[in-house]
């Protein structure tokens, strides 16, 4: 059995890692509030922006766009939202093997597929497994702001574009509640559930567009493909937090069983320590007499 | 005097929701004004300053792109950046102007000066925006 010192350093050692975890795990839970605040103050633009998409798409008869048209897919983009860091449980873990399923299941060869990339873990997964890359982006803040990834999102959407691609995936992990989040896998390009019913579509067929729809679609479409972008990314953002939260609170959680049980021990070999010497003064007591 | 809701909202939150007598601001199209009753509309914007109209006062705000929507009570603004001067930071619209300038001096490909051009576009708007 391990000595009384050992054990007494365990314990202390355990303690601090314990201060650390509850202190990231709070940490973690503010971080979380926030993010729900940014989507919710997101939530306005992309429920308008859906609302003006619909209206065009429901009055527009003849309107055209290369984003709203399938065609025939040679290469596909995945956009994989990933956290910079570790500590998160088994967020990114999930996200990655999604990725790595989806592409064994439907790509034979590299050409077929591309890989875009925020956050460094999916980087460097994509690195390993030696996925090809077109763009990444790393280093985004907690918090981030839709100026952090208007340029990769728009490039991604240009990709998209010049047919470099010809569907765009995003996998993310979506925030159900702060326990519970889901990997999801949806398809951004081309735009296919525009069918969107507002509340007042009453409106729609009377509205004049300037200078015709199409121009308009011209500039919508990529806004809204990139505000879709930019959804994924906060709600990504939001589940990290929350994925980390839990992973702090079931690591504080160990630390204390982990201090009950050394306490515990500790306690048993002080008192065998005690009764050890009880027996050797009371044997040499004997031993005198 | 009549007056029309003006709200603006961009990816990070709203900006500005406010009631005017006139909005003025620079479509795809041209110069455009709205008055209160104006017809249903949609249109592009261009990187321009929007001018909000109250009373003898004008209020201005730097618009990044995007478009508007406008009803007979109400225009909804939606761009990915919208800044009120006060939250314009003058020197780092100054060093973005710069460093665009610079860029298509040295000419380099199309995608680039592109850029460059729409960053410089935004740059003076902003600078235009709060003198």
């Amino acid at each position: 059995m391990a000595s009384l010192r050992e054990i007494k350093g365990r314990i202390t050692s355990t303690q601090k890692t314990k201060k650390i975890t509850s202190a990231m795990q709070m940490v973690s839970a503010s971080k979380m509030a926030k993010a729900e605040q940014n989507t919710k103050a997101f939530e306005p633009y992309s429920k308008k922006i859906q609302e003006v998409m619909a209206h065009i798409a429901n009055s527009a008869t003849e309107t055209t766009h290369p984003m709203l048209e399938k065609r025939a897919v040679k290469r596909t983009g995945y956009m994989v939202i990933t956290a910079d860091k570790g500590l998160v449980g088994a967020y990114n873990s999930h996200i990655l093997k999604a990725l790595y399923q989806r592409i064994q299941q439907n790509h034979q060869s590299k050409d077929e597929y591309t890989v875009i990339t925020i956050g460094r873990m999916g980087y460097e997964f994509c690195k390993k497994m030696d996925l090809p890359i077109t763009q990444s982006i790393i280093g985004i803040g907690d918090q981030p702001d839709f100026a952090d990834i208007k340029e990769i999102a728009s490039e991604t959407v240009q990709l998209y574009v010049d047919e470099e691609i010809d569907e765009l995936h995003i996998i993310y992990n979506h925030y159900v509640s702060a326990i519970s989040q889901k990997v999801t896998t949806t398809q951004l390009l081309p735009i296919t559930d525009l069918g969107v019913q507002t509340t007042d579509s009453a409106f729609h067929d009377e509205y004049e567009y300037e200078p015709n729809e199409q121009q308009i679609l011209e500039v919508l479409l990529p806004q809204y493909a990139e505000s879709l972008i930019y959804g994924a990314l906060l709600d990504g953002k939001a589940s990290e937090h929350a994925a980390s939260m839990t992973a702090m609170k079931s690591a504080t959680d160990n630390a204390n069983e982990l201090i009950d049980d050394l306490t515990l021990t500790y306690n048993r070999v002080r008192q065998a320590a005690i009764t050890q010497e009880i027996t050797e003064i009371s044997g040499g007591v004997a031993a005198l007499e | 005097m009549k007056t029309l809701t003006v709200s603006v909202v961009t990816p990070d939150g709203p900006v500005l929701e406010d009631s005017y007598e006139m909005v003025s601001c620079k479509a795809e199209s041209g110069e455009l004004g709205i008055l209160p009753g104006h017809i249903p509309l949609v249109a592009p914007l261009s990187i321009n300053a929007v001018r909000l109209k109250r009373e003898n006062h004008v209020d201005k705000l730097a618009v990044n792109g995007g478009f508007m929507e406008v009803r007979p009570d109400k225009v909804t603004i939606l761009a990915q950046s919208a800044e009120k001067p006060s939250d314009i930071d003058i020197d780092r619209a100054e060093r973005a102007k710069e460093r665009a300038e610079r860029r298509l001096q040295s000419k380099q490909d199309d995608i680039d000066t592109l850029r460059a051009e729409l960053a410089l576009k935004r740059a003076i708007n902003r600078l235009r925006v709060i003198r």
